[in-house]
């Protein structure tokens, strides 16, 4: 998968998880958490359809790589490498 | 007979928009059916109906705001005929008359409209049909980004009425209930110990959440509370026999809802996970039933992970308690005869004087704290 092709899946599954989320307003430095005001449960249930639509398990000790869409498709990126 | 009537969802309901029937005439309900969605201050509710039998007629068409007791429908047991005419004037003068009079309306597009409650409540603000815009969600869901794009430029807030629900709700607490609270910090390392070890061993689908694990704690301890869990209504308190503690919803774009997780009392920690992933999920989608929103007996309110670590919170009326529990701190804390760094939470409870006092509150966090302590680390 190319980079592009991985941030489209990542937007997907996080426009999915917070439904009134605009992906086209979602910037790259976003923070998930603070700026995009995503839960506990919301950060769960997008590790969950990213495991399901990429098949990366992500495990909680790396949550902190994926706290920004930019930090997310890098460390995806690896994984699927 | 039964009249199916728009119920009071909270006390400070007083109507409510019928948005959409789910029965059509002829068909068959039972108990607990979701038969119609409502659209109130708290966004689109499920309305469940409490009768049995056969929708003989609809008596309230889609669209029209109603008075909290007008009659929607009229639904037969078994056998029953129509009642005659004079039979009917159980309808409040002047609210239905028109109503009930006209003839059966046409049959209702079956199918509901999947929309977020932001969605719904600004798409009504405009008046704008759902049912004519392009769901951009999951499943097609209709948000609100989709109901935006349809506006016209230049709009109010959208969850004015929302605040406006809350205040109103919250201000009749204050006024009429004597709050007390009582504030203890708990050790929960064990707990975030054993969290992090089992999260570690399953996928993602099947990972828990420390909230999980309060909320499973609350309900137990509840389950045992002789006055904490119930409602207080007409000067008496009146103890709930099942636990359904509220949960406090923040919705994106403003606003709470606050649904209830019914029968929490018999559930596992996995079961207690399952149910608030669902809850919260209907909530931000605007599918939640009406017996959740009245059903709670006591409410949960947790700040998540991270932020301030304490929350002295407003009781819900008819309720008697809140639970507020502030995000998780890194402290030093002794333990043995050492002073070591741990994971520590702080809970307030926010008690009804007039039906409970400091020693039963008491009680019930030395329950809840006896509950956490049976995870223990691996």
């Amino acid at each position: 998968m190319t980079k592009d092709q991985i941030r489209t899946a990542f937007l997907t599954a996080l426009t999915q998880v917070a439904p009134d989320l605009d992906a086209a307003a979602v910037s790259d430095d976003d923070h998930l958490q603070q700026d995009l005001e995503l839960d506990s449960m919301d950060i769960l249930n997008l590790v969950a359809a990213l495991h399901r639509d990429l098949g990366v398990d992500i495990p909680e000790l790396d949550y902190p790589r994926i706290a920004t869409p930019g930090l997310a498709v890098a460390y995806l990126a690896e994984r699927l490498g | 007979m039964g009249l199916f009537r728009m119920p009071s969802l909270g006390a400070d309901m007083e109507a409510g928009t019928l948005t959409e029937w789910l029965i059509a005439t002829g068909d068959r309900v039972a108990r607990g059916d979701v038969v119609a969605v409502v659209e109130t201050q708290k966004g689109a509710i499920e309305v469940e109906c409490f009768e049995e039998g056969r929708v003989e007629r609809l008596l309230a068409e889609p669209g029209r705001e109603l008075p909290v007791g007008t009659p929607l429908a009229l639904i037969l047991a078994e056998g029953e005929v129509v009642p005659p005419p004079e039979a009917e004037p159980e309808a409040e003068p002047g609210t239905v008359a028109p109503a009930a009079a006209a003839p059966v309306p046409p049959p209702p597009r079956r199918g509901a409209v999947a929309a977020s409650p932001a969605a719904r409540r600004r798409a009504a603000e405009l008046g704008l049909d759902l049912a004519l815009l392009t769901g951009s969600g999951p499943g097609g869901v209709v948000v609100l980004a989709d109901v935006e794009r349809a506006a016209p430029a230049a709009q109010p807030q959208p969850a004015a009425e929302m605040h406006q629900a809350i205040a109103a709700a919250m201000t009749r607490s204050k006024r009429e209930i004597p709050h007390f609270y009582l504030t203890q910090t708990l050790d929960i390392q064990p707990v975030q110990d054993w969290l992090a070890a089992h999260n570690a061993t399953v996928p993602p689908e099947r990972r828990l959440l420390l909230g999980a694990l309060l909320l499973h704690a609350v309900a137990l301890a509840a389950a045992r509370a002789k006055v904490l869990n119930g409602r207080y209504e007409n000067g008496r308190f009146q103890r709930a026999d099942r636990v359904n503690p509220g949960l406090v919803v923040a919705l994106r774009g403003g606003g709470l809802v606050v649904p209830a997780l019914i029968g929490a009392e018999t559930m596992t920690p996995e079961q207690t996970m399952a149910g608030m992933r669902d809850l919260v999920a209907r909530a931000r989608a605007g599918r939640l039933r009406s017996s959740e929103i009245t059903g709670g007996t006591i409410t949960v309110s947790a700040l998540g992970d991270t932020g301030a670590e304490a929350m002295s919170a407003v009781i819900f009326p008819p309720q008697v308690a809140i639970v507020g529990i502030g995000a998780p701190q890194r402290r030093p804390w002794v333990v043995g005869d050492a002073v070591v760094p741990r994971q520590v939470v702080t809970l307030t409870v926010s008690a009804d004087h007039r039906v409970a006092d400091g020693r039963q509150v008491a009680r019930f966090i030395e329950d809840i704290a006896t509950e956490l302590r049976s995870y223990e680390a691996p």
